[in-house]
């Protein structure tokens, strides 16, 4: 159990830029009347930084990433579960590599 | 319950035919129109009931996490310090990659902001909300402003539901599974050297695309999030870090404006 003085001080500096960036969208926009294009820019948001964050893994995870995404996608639209859809994508790839499939 | 989401949803009909000019371009006027903002314990335990899944999700990342930053030389102190002030796993993760004696401050710290830089937007989208919060209620739930936590909150938002707290529960179980997580893992070690052998590394992937589902508008998503996909992509080949997550999303979401705002 120790605090060295180097890593606390990364710590913190990570910290302060990460708090900086959460809290900088607020006052980023807010000086600027939202026009109607900009709100729909907003609206798209969520959707496209998602779809961002995960088409390069699903990408590079071959035809087991496919599959087990596409799987995550009809379990999540039947049954509305978030916790079924992660089990079912997460099943599909375990069982894919228990099996030493491509 | 449901009679009170009925009334939202009356009253944002009633206010969007007002301004006809915005009604007929987007099905989400619903969404786009703030209302009155609540902050309310119920929708802190709202919004940490609805994460819960969520949650176990970051936890098995957070086991990982754990291991990694014992193996990178942090003492468990140290790691747990770490995900509660920055709270921000890639970030984090990233920076376990820098880690080496002697430590690389400046460097760690630039690369955090860069790859942190996306919460500047999804803060952004948060705006016609969270500006009716007063300062401590915004200033404390943008703490807990994560990929996570701001998906479901706005995927909230988009149904209607006008409770300000719901990020605050949300993140509060987010951080609870994240902080508990690296605590475990960082103590039992060696357990979990492989996660992908579990299809663990796949968790993340799953519990995005099932959000993406929530999200889902209808065939004006297509070409933006089709866009967005290609350029995140090709942007993951050619630059180093995150950024391809900042430029896919700004790339389809330009789009979309471009092509539906009129």
């Amino acid at each position: 159990m120790q605090i060295r003085a180097e890593v606390l001080l990364t710590i913190m500096g990570m910290a302060i830029v990460t708090y900086a960036t959460r809290v900088s969208g607020l006052w980023l926009i807010s000086r600027v009347t939202l026009s109607r294009r900009v709100e729909t820019w907003l609206s798209y948001l969520p959707g496209t930084i998602i779809i961002a964050i995960i088409a390069p893994g699903v990408l590079s995870s071959g035809i087991a990433g496919a599959i087990a995404a596409l799987v995550t996608v009809l379990v999540a639209r039947r049954t509305g579960s978030m916790l079924f859809a992660m089990l079912a994508g997460v099943g599909i790839v375990l069982v894919w590599r228990t099996l030493g499939l491509p | 319950m449901i009679e009170k989401e009925d009334l939202t949803e009356d009253l944002t009909g009633s206010e969007a035919e007002l301004e006809t000019q915005q009604v007929n371009s987007l099905d989400d006027t619903k969404a786009l129109e703030p209302g009155k903002v609540e902050f309310t314990l119920a929708g802190v335990l709202e919004g940490f009931r609805a994460t819960i899944p969520v949650a176990i999700g970051v936890f098995t990342y957070g086991l990982v996490f754990g291991v990694l930053a014992r193996q990178a030389g942090l003492s468990l102190i140290e790691a747990l310090l770490m995900s509660s002030l920055v709270f921000a796993g890639a970030s984090q993760f990233t920076a376990l990659g820098l880690w080496v004696a002697p430590l690389p401050i400046l460097t760690i710290i630039i690369t955090t902001l860069v790859v942190n830089l996306r919460h500047v937007l999804m803060g952004a989208a948060l705006r016609p909300w969270f500006s009716q919060l007063n300062l401590w209620q915004k200033y404390i739930s943008l703490h807990f402003l994560s990929d996570e936590s701001w998906a479901l909150t706005m995927n909230q938002f988009a149904k209607g539901k006008r409770n300000g707290a719901f990020m605050l529960g949300s993140g509060l179980a987010l951080g609870l599974g994240w902080v508990g997580a690296t605590g475990v893992g960082g103590t039992l070690g060696s357990v979990l050297q492989d996660p992908a052998r579990w299809g663990l590394d796949f968790a993340f992937v799953a519990i995005f695309i099932a959000l993406l589902v929530g999200l889902w508008k209808g065939k004006q998503d297509i070409l933006p999030w089709v866009v967005a996909a290609l350029v995140a992509i090709g942007a993951a080949q050619l630059l180093p870090g995150k950024w391809y997550i900042l430029l896919g999303g700004l790339a389809g979401s330009l789009v979309g404006a471009w092509r539906n705002a009129d």
